[in-house]
């Protein structure tokens, strides 16, 4: 696509992005009126910023994608991401807001006294937040891949840098007005582009077929492979190819491929018929784990239920998320303000699918070139085209720029603070500063390693991993009082460790494809939390010696609202 | 092959941590080994082991530090079973015979009531039971007994009595210590209750004079500063919670601010730049307020009345875990030698106790690390940063955040 109206796009966001922190909070909150300046964040201004940190890569470019590849079943995703906050805000939002923490260890350390529990906490939040940079960064890769042919480590490289830059001098000062602003572009370069999108469609005659399986082309397309792939055919199906195909090189010959597998070597390209079926393909490339969406296929109620569990239980265990309520005054506004996120990210969520079905119907091929994440970003152009698309264009990668930095900064503040908290020996700017590095450093490296993940599926294992891990700790944190602080630990290591080898497992790709274990391995969420909150309580009962003092205190001040507060100590 | 990659960054991370781990709680046992003769090795060990058990303790005797130190004292002693005990109950049985928990409290009536230690003979029916004599030594602080640690063995032996006596006495020096905090905390605590009562009353007379002078010109100004003066009041008076949020320390930085205006006009400026994000911030109750009553003294001080304007400029900034306050203003600074005597108290300044009182309770909560942090030269303006840390254990709020 055209990249000439792109790359300003994206360079205005970064630079916008960078401004608005840096000078947002000098613009409006310069005054000599107290009044004025001590006006706390309101639950709509914070419930917006929240919602601009959370709408990351995943949400902007990997939902439509997985509709596009696997249709409808997909829409749990965004019922997920959202329904995490209603979880969030019937049993943890008011409690975690009094008890005054502003991380999630601290939240441990006040609810169990124990130095123990809080470092064990840290360790998953710098767990969960580097699983959860990883896919922000290839996000970033496919899109300025898509946008302008880069190498794809590039996308990652320039987010992380920005990132790191802009975190480490302290430039995210206005952190609410940033993530704010984040949100609204955010939601306008889905919203603008899709009401286009649905204008073409509309004149197109409105095909009805988006969901017919399987999706077949509207118009004679050539397809370019860029990975081997191995199709495999229901039927008989006739393409042009130039290319290697079963082993014999051909040059723009007609074939008739017969019903099974058919390997196709890279650089391939096929020119399928207007009408022909889109055939599916299988990565043989060898160096990508099988997708978790394989498994889905063999189980698929269980992978439901896992991803379910894992997005509902998840949320609440994000780390960038949960430092935000810490801006909310008192425990109410902190409800108020998740009820706000639920209106905001629904209405978010509405747009994505409506990609995906388009693109179902408009870019059937790039389930073959490997990149269905790209059906955002590729959809304006393929259906409107001109300078109008292109425009739409730019503003859909302004739009996912803003994702991958307002989802990065967040989670690099997050883990930068325990990382200089509770890893680095002593405090201090500069060691915050060291901190940031770090906490962008790792994830950096591992996605130049990596590569090719789906990017919702990377997120999804690191909803797994809070699921497991903080799910318990909060909940039961918050709701039981006879939580003591080696049941927390173990529980915390048992359920959120197991998701976290789980994990590891599947992105090895151990055990390969086909077995029972591989879906048990690749949607943890559904043992894993369980698993977690029954080590935690039987681990607790066992040791009754070791509640620790003044739980009764700890919790009154987490249930009572903050005006009866004041009488019970006075 | 890149898949296989990643899960193996995912895998070495919790085994990384492991071993960090494993690395911290050996490091400092096999540093010791290899260290000159056997009996120095022997004294290194014993200390060590002794400075081990000595941190729960400085907490005080109770359950949990007892059951934390127990342990310890018990392979310093290398006896069978050890038991610490306050004036009332066995806090913490270590070892061997926890059947004997009741015969012990019955027979210690008499060291906790004389405070001198004691050796006897445990009554058993079960065979097998391992521990069948008991030294009583108690732990006393200034006098007082406040426990006993009884030190359980199969037969008689002169060397555990005396190790007892020697361990007991060494537990009581760490209980005294833990007396001592006590007593720099209640200090502490009555300093702040003393500069709550203390807002100066200078302030008090101007701030009526004030209000007085406007009675007649402007009544409906004179209400307005009474009811501001009413507010500062109440809230200087508070007399529950050690601790407040940020926007009410700022309400009240308000209402002052409104007074000392209405006493200087025009001379006295203030710009103020605060992150919202920053107000539900938890902090010491007063401890900013006296830094603006500084400026505007320091800011107005070797002016005249007629041409010298102050500027004085109050920052809250977001910094990641913390948040950042700046008091600034431009007037006659100080010499930073004297300050540093007044903040060591060598010279009492001449207006109240504001920034050592400040200083010194900010260090109480936070830490050494987060003292005041001042910036100035003589005729150069003062600037003084605070640090707030966003969640400090034992820090809650009783305050109300109110506002929108």
């Amino acid at each position: 696509m055209n990249s000439s109206y792109a790359i300003p796009a994206v360079a205005l966001v970064v630079v916008a992005t960078v401004l608005v922190g840096a000078f947002g909070l000098r613009i409006s909150r310069t005054t000599s009126d107290f009044y004025v300046a001590s006006r706390t964040v309101g639950p709509r201004l914070n419930a917006t910023a929240i919602s601009g940190e959370y709408l990351s890569a995943a949400s902007f470019l990997g939902i439509a994608g997985l509709v596009l590849v696997q249709g409808p079943d997909m829409l749990w995703y965004p019922v997920g991401y959202t329904a995490g906050y209603l979880v969030l805000l019937l049993f943890v939002a008011a409690p975690l807001r009094r008890s005054g923490a502003y991380t999630l260890p601290d939240f441990a350390e006040a609810r169990l006294g124990s130095q123990a529990v809080r470092r064990l906490a840290g360790a998953f939040v710098v767990g969960v937040g580097w699983l959860y940079l990883l896919p922000q960064l290839q996000g970033a890769g496919l899109t300025l891949t898509v946008l302008t042919g880069a190498p794809d480590w590039l996308g990652g490289v320039i987010v992380a840098v920005v990132v790191t830059a802009t975190v480490a001098a302290g430039g995210m000062r206005s952190i609410t007005f940033v993530q704010a602003f984040q949100y609204w572009l955010k939601l306008t370069a889905l919203l603008v582009p899709a009401l286009f999108l649905v204008l073409t469609w509309q004149s197109d005659g409105a095909p009805r077929h988006a969901f017919d399986e399987p999706a077949s082309f509207r118009e004679q397309r050539v397809v370019r492979v860029d990975d081997s792939i191995d199709l495999k055919l229901d039927r008989p199906l006739s393409v042009t190819v130039t290319g290697t195909v079963d082993g014999r090189s051909h040059t723009g010959t007609r074939l008739e491929l017969t019903a099974g597998s058919h390997h196709i070597e890279r650089g391939t390209r096929l020119t399928f018929a207007r009408g022909a079926p889109v055939p599916e393909a299988e990565r043989s490339g060898g160096d990508l784990s099988p997708s978790q969406a394989e498994s889905r296929e063999e189980r698929p109620l269980y992978a439901t239920y896992g991803l379910i569990l894992a997005t509902f239980l998840g949320t609440m265990g994000l780390p960038h998320v949960v430092v935000r309520f810490y801006t909310s005054p008192h425990g109410v506004a902190a409800r108020r303000t998740t009820v706000a996120v639920l209106g905001l990210i629904g209405a978010f969520y509405l747009l994505p699918p409506v990609y995906g079905a388009l693109g179902r119907l408009y870019a059937p091929e790039l389930t073959l070139t490997g990149d269905p994440d790209a059906a955002v970003l590729l959809l304006p152009d393929r259906m409107i085209g001109g300078v109008g698309g292109d425009l739409l264009g730019a503003l859909v990668a302004g739009g996912a720029f803003a994702a991958f930095l307002s989802t990065a900064s967040g989670l690099t503040m997050a883990v930068a603070g325990v990382l200089t908290q509770d890893v680095l020996p002593s405090r201090g700017v500069r060691h915050f500063r060291l901190g940031t590095v770090l906490a962008m450093a790792v994830p950096l490296a591992a996605s130049v390693l990596v590569g090719g993940l789906p990017v919702a599926d990377a997120v999804g294992l690191a909803f797994a991993v809070s699921a497991s891990s903080f799910c318990p700790l909060l909940v039961l944190g918050i709701w039981w009082r006879r939580l003591t602080p080696p049941g927390a630990a173990a529980g915390m290591l048992v359920g959120g460790g197991s998701a976290l080898l789980a994990v590891a497992a599947t992105m090895a790709g151990y055990p390969g494809e086909g077995a029972a274990l591989h879906a048990l391995l690749a949607w943890p969420a559904l043992w894993s939390v369980p698993l977690g909150f029954l080590t935690m309580i039987l681990v607790s009962v066992a040791t009754p010696g070791r509640v620790p003092p003044g739980t009764a205190a700890v919790l009154a001040r987490f249930h009572l609202p903050e005006e009866l507060r004041t009488e019970v100590t006075a | 092959m890149s898949g296989f990659l990643a899960g193996l960054c995912v895998a070495v991370l919790p085994v990384l941590a492991l071993g960090v781990w494993l690395g911290r709680r050996t490091a400092r046992a096999k540093s010791l080994a290899g260290l000159g003769t056997p009996v120095e090795h022997a004294t290194f060990e014993t200390l060590h082991t002794a400075s081990l058990a000595a941190p729960p303790l400085r907490a005080g005797l109770t359950e949990e530090t007892a059951r934390k130190s127990a342990r310890k004292l018990r392979s310093l002693l290398g006896t069978d079973a050890l038991c610490l005990t306050d004036r009332e109950q066995v806090l913490v049985w270590d070892g061997d015979g926890a059947h004997h928990r009741t015969e012990i409290m019955d027979r210690l009536a008499g060291p906790l009531e004389t405070g001198r230690g004691e050796a006897f003979r445990l009554t058993c029916d079960r065979l097998d039971c391992s521990v069948r004599w008991a030294v009583v030594a108690p732990l006393t602080v200034d006098d007082r007994v406040h426990g006993a640690l009884v030190a359980c063995a199969p037969r008689e032996s002169a060397v555990l009595v005396r190790a007892a006596g020697e361990v007991a006495r060494w537990v009581s020096v760490q209980l005294e210590l833990a007396d001592l905090d006590q007593s720099r905390t209640r200090l502490i605590e009555a300093e702040i209750k003393a500069l709550r009562a203390q807002i100066s009353p200078h302030f008090i007379f101007n701030s009526l004079a004030v209000i007085a002078s406007f009675v007649r010109t402007d009544p409906e100004r004179a209400r307005e500063l009474l009811l501001e003066f009413a507010d500062f009041t109440r809230y200087s008076f508070r007399r529950h919670g050690d601790f407040t949020t940020l926007a009410e320390e700022l309400h009240a930085i308000d209402h002052y601010l409104a007074l000392v205006r209405a006493r200087f006009g025009d001379r006295l400026s203030v710009t103020l730049q605060i992150a919202p994000e920053v107000l539900p911030v938890t902090l010491p109750f007063l401890c900013l307020q006296p830094l603006v009553e500084n400026a505007v003294k320091h800011g107005l001080e070797g002016k005249a009345p007629s041409s010298g304007k102050c500027h004085i400029q109050i920052t809250a900034q977001d910094a990641g875990a913390e948040a950042l306050v700046v008091i600034e203003d431009d007037g006659a600074g100080m010499d930073p030698g004297l300050l540093r005597r007044i903040l060591a108290r060598e010279v009492s300044p001449s207006g109240g106790i504001g920034l050592s009182n400040v200083d010194d309770r900010l260090r109480q909560v936070y830490g050494d690390d987060y003292g005041l942090v001042i910036e100035t030269a003589a005729a150069a303006g003062m600037k003084i940063t605070v640090r707030l840390p966003k969640y400090q254990p034992g820090v809650h709020s009783a305050g109300r955040l109110t506002g929108e």
